[in-house]
């Protein structure tokens, strides 16, 4: 690999865009050419760096770790000749001094411990090289050399590791429930089918550090004794399957994967499948169906994937970031990995944080952290100072919780039994101006649309749950309503084949539990407390307000808006569709939304 | 209905060499599916029937994996494909809105196609490019922080 002796590494993220990254970035070559500093300084693109409130564009310098903000293109020669040539500091343009300290690499919260995410960012996920300089496949080599293969499954055994898909189950003994599996082939897969909305830590780990997801597997599959691999990635994420297809070539060409890994007589090879757009194929019999080129169908387990999976051959199948901790679990011990985390819980987990949050975006956290700390520390808080409401956990087959109970530890039994699930990690906040009953009869949409139609239960039982929730968002709900909510979603809950559909009433109960309030507005008021559901509202011009400018009677789509030039204007109710374009147009919030 | 029956008779061609690249196996369906699927815009009749010969299996076996999948389609497509993402985070940060306007701007439900041929709206699950929602994809263009204004803008940069 070629050295350099510093790396740039340059935030290309919309914002920093915007305000001229590239352009950043082109000047800094034609400037590092120009000073022959062009062999000595390696510049990267990355994502967003640091702290999002910053004015950008945003530029990093290793290995010192000075975070440069609010540069232009102009600033660039000096830059080079203070900071490349003299090595002294730009103070004006220094944001924060950052130490780069092992696993907290430019972590801006002090909350976030990173483990899985400690090579995004940092490395070059298109060069294997990068990867061995951060101890790439050095945990593949001390497997090889020192270990048996129940020495491996007794290290993530001890290190109590747990499938991060959201079942939480425990790694190790999947591993040993598929060595003990009768056969000689076997398969190793890895889900990388991230459906869930909202979710996308997978991606990023596929995108910024796809070796370590290979190194796993490849330890995986010596632990239980596979000679064959498969990535199934979802077609939506091109860029993951792409690099993750250039990462198994240059393993291969380093004799990482193929015959006779490391010179030994461990053979193992890998192969990527991509999906075609359906959300069930997330679950891990569906998926399995889907590779072998059905219809992702999930089918009743038992028996486990374990015992008869991919082409009826034992099968171990694990998440993404399942695997990507596997290599430093063998490198610093089961001992460092337990050390951090819950008592049943161990390690850290990534979430995207979405939503009405300042933050949105990739995070890592241990176990244990409460959701407050996420929203509030991590996060940076609601959004436009607004109130929060709801954290939506779980993807669409989680649950919501309101502020009463956001102090609860994060891991995978505190939020099961509050009624939400871990999931795979997608976090979705919600502010004051959230209807969560238009919530559950969103995700309720999503669920019955997404239901494989297999079981009775889920299939017909989601659509039903959404006929009822469409009724009391356009307000024909009645009192009879909400017993039959919960009765139906026990039935679908207890009855349904796979995680689809035990999950689906999830956000439907929890949001009856939490917010019963909002439901009975609703039923009994026909009113919508949020201002969301367009049959319980009215659009009205406020006299004061309104400059009779017209902009509003112009854009309206079946002319229901009429009056005079510089004149207070009129919503004629009975023709207004509540399309709410008028709001969105009018400059002097002269709208209001009863 | 003649032109049509031949611009498909053309492509069998096209379908043999894709099942040659990709292969005949059971396993190969799906690949072999969507390279169709993205090279004609569809799976048509003739290339299912064609396909059934090539890797020996049922039409009705072909049939009931290309619907399953949201990613194929036996339907033809628009010159240009748009995909919103219909999935929570960017509904919370104002989708519905954007997908109106864009209803509104093509005159088109989810799942048609223009007359003109132009245009297919689709809905999609999550693009998993959350932190910039509402996101719209327009053939390979992905389109972040999307408002209800600039929908028209956006749509005017395509022919």
């Amino acid at each position: 690999m070629a050295f350099y002796r510093s790396t740039v590494l340059v935030s290309v993220d919309p914002v920093c865009v915007e305000k001229g990254a590239y352009e950043l970035i082109t000047s800094l070559q034609d400037e590092l050419i120009k000073q022959g500093l062009i062999d000595e300084v390696q510049i990267l693109e990355t994502t967003r760096i640091g702290d999002p409130q910053l004015l950008g564009p945003d530029l990093m310098i290793y290995p010192e770790g000075t975070h440069y903000t609010n540069l232009t293109y102009y600033d660039i020669p000096r830059l080079v000749e203070e900071h490349f040539i003299k090595g002294r500091i730009l103070k004006q343009y220094e944001a924060v001094m950052i130490d780069s300290i092992d696993e907290e690499l430019s972590a801006p919260k002090t909350k976030e411990i990173r483990v899985v995410l400690r090579n995004i960012g940092v490395i070059d996920p298109r060069n294997i090289e990068d990867y061995f300089a951060y101890d790439g496949y050095m945990a593949l080599g001390k497997v090889l050399s020192e270990m048996s293969p129940d020495d491996v499954i007794q290290e993530i055994l001890d290190a109590k590791l747990r499938g991060r898909g959201g079942a939480g189950f425990p790694t190790g003994l999947k591993w040993r429930f598929a060595k003990q599996a009768e056969g000689d082939i076997k398969y190793i897969v890895c889900n990388a089918d991230e459906g869930d909305p909202g979710a996308f830590m997978n991606r990023r780990v596929l995108e910024g550090d796809p070796h370590s997801v290979i190194e796993g597997m490849i330890i995986a599959a010596y632990a239980v004794g596979a000679r064959q691999g498969y990535i199934y990635c979802r077609a939506e994420y091109p860029i993951a399957v792409s690099t993750v297809n250039l990462a198994i070539k240059q393993a291969r060409s380093f004799g990482l994967l193929g015959k006779n890994i490391m010179g030994t007589d461990f053979s193992f090879d890998l192969e990527v499948r991509v999906g075609a757009g359906a959300f069930v194929c997330g679950e891990e019999t569906a998926l399995l169906a889907s590779i072998e080129g059905k219809r992702g169908e999930p089918r009743a387990r038992p028996p486990f994937p374990a015992v008869k999976g991919l082409w009826g051959k034992p099968t171990n199948i694990n998440n993404v970031e399942t695997y990507a901790n596997v290599p430093q679990i063998i490198l610093k011990g089961a001992e460092w990995f337990s050390s951090m985390g819950t008592e049943k819980s161990k390690g850290t987990k990534t979430f995207a944080l979405a939503g009405d949050v300042k933050n949105t975006g990739l995070i890592e956290v241990p176990f244990g952290i409460s959701l407050r700390d996420i929203i509030f520390d991590v996060g940076g808080g609601i959004k436009g100072d607004k109130k929060f409401k709801a954290i939506q956990t779980g993807g669409p087959m989680g649950g919501c919780l309101p502020e009463s109970l956001i102090d609860l530890p994060v891991d995978y039994e505190t939020l099961g039994q509050a009624g939400s699930i871990m999931g795979s990690g997608g976090m979705i906040v919600m502010d004051e101006d959230t209807c969560m009953v238009d919530i559950a009869r969103f995700f309720m949409e999503f669920t019955q649309d997404e239901s494989c139609g297999k079981c009775v239960p889920c299939r017909v039982g989601t659509h039903r749950l959404l006929e009822i929730l469409e009724g009391i968002c356009e307000g024909r709900g009645t009192e009879e309503d909400l017993v039959e909510l919960q009765e139906l979603s026990e039935q679908i809950r207890q009855n349904s084949l796979c995680g689809l559909g035990q999950g689906a009433p999830n956000p439907v109960v929890s949001t009856l539990t939490h917010f019963m309030d909002e439901y009975k507005a609703h039923i009994y008021e026909k009113r919508c407390p949020a201002k969301v559901c367009r049959s319980l509202i009215t659009f009205e011009i406020l006299d004061g307000p309104c400059t009779g400018c017209t902009v509003c009677a112009r854009n309206c789509p079946v002319t229901a808006i009429s009056g005079e030039r510089k004149e207070t204007h009129v919503i004629d109710q009975d023709i207004c569709i509540k399309c709410g374009i008028c709001y969105q147009v009018c400059q002097f919030d002269a709208i209001r939304i009863t | 209905m003649t032109s049509d029956q031949n611009k498909d008779a053309q492509n069998l061609d096209d379908i043999r060499e894709v099942v040659e690249n990709i292969g005949s196996a059971r396993a190969d369906l799906i690949p072999v599916l969507q390279a169709i699927t993205n090279k004609f815009g569809y799976i048509s009749q003739p290339a299912i029937k064609e396909l059934s010969g090539l890797m020996n299996l049922p039409t009705k076996e072909i049939l009931s994996v290309a619907t399953f999948y949201r990613m194929l389609s036996t339907q033809p497509r628009g010159k240009h494909v748009i995909q919103f993402c219909e999935s929570a985070p960017c509904h919370v940060v104002g989708g519905r809105e954007v997908f109106l306007a864009l209803q509104e701007a093509l005159n088109l439900e989810p799942g048609q196609t223009s007359p003109d041929n132009k245009w297919t709206l689709l809905t999609t699950s999550c693009l998993g490019v959350c932190g910039v929602g509402p996101v719209i994809l327009i053939d390979t263009d992905m389109y972040g922080n999307v408002t209800p204004e600039q929908v028209k803008i956006i749509l005017s940069r395509y022919d």
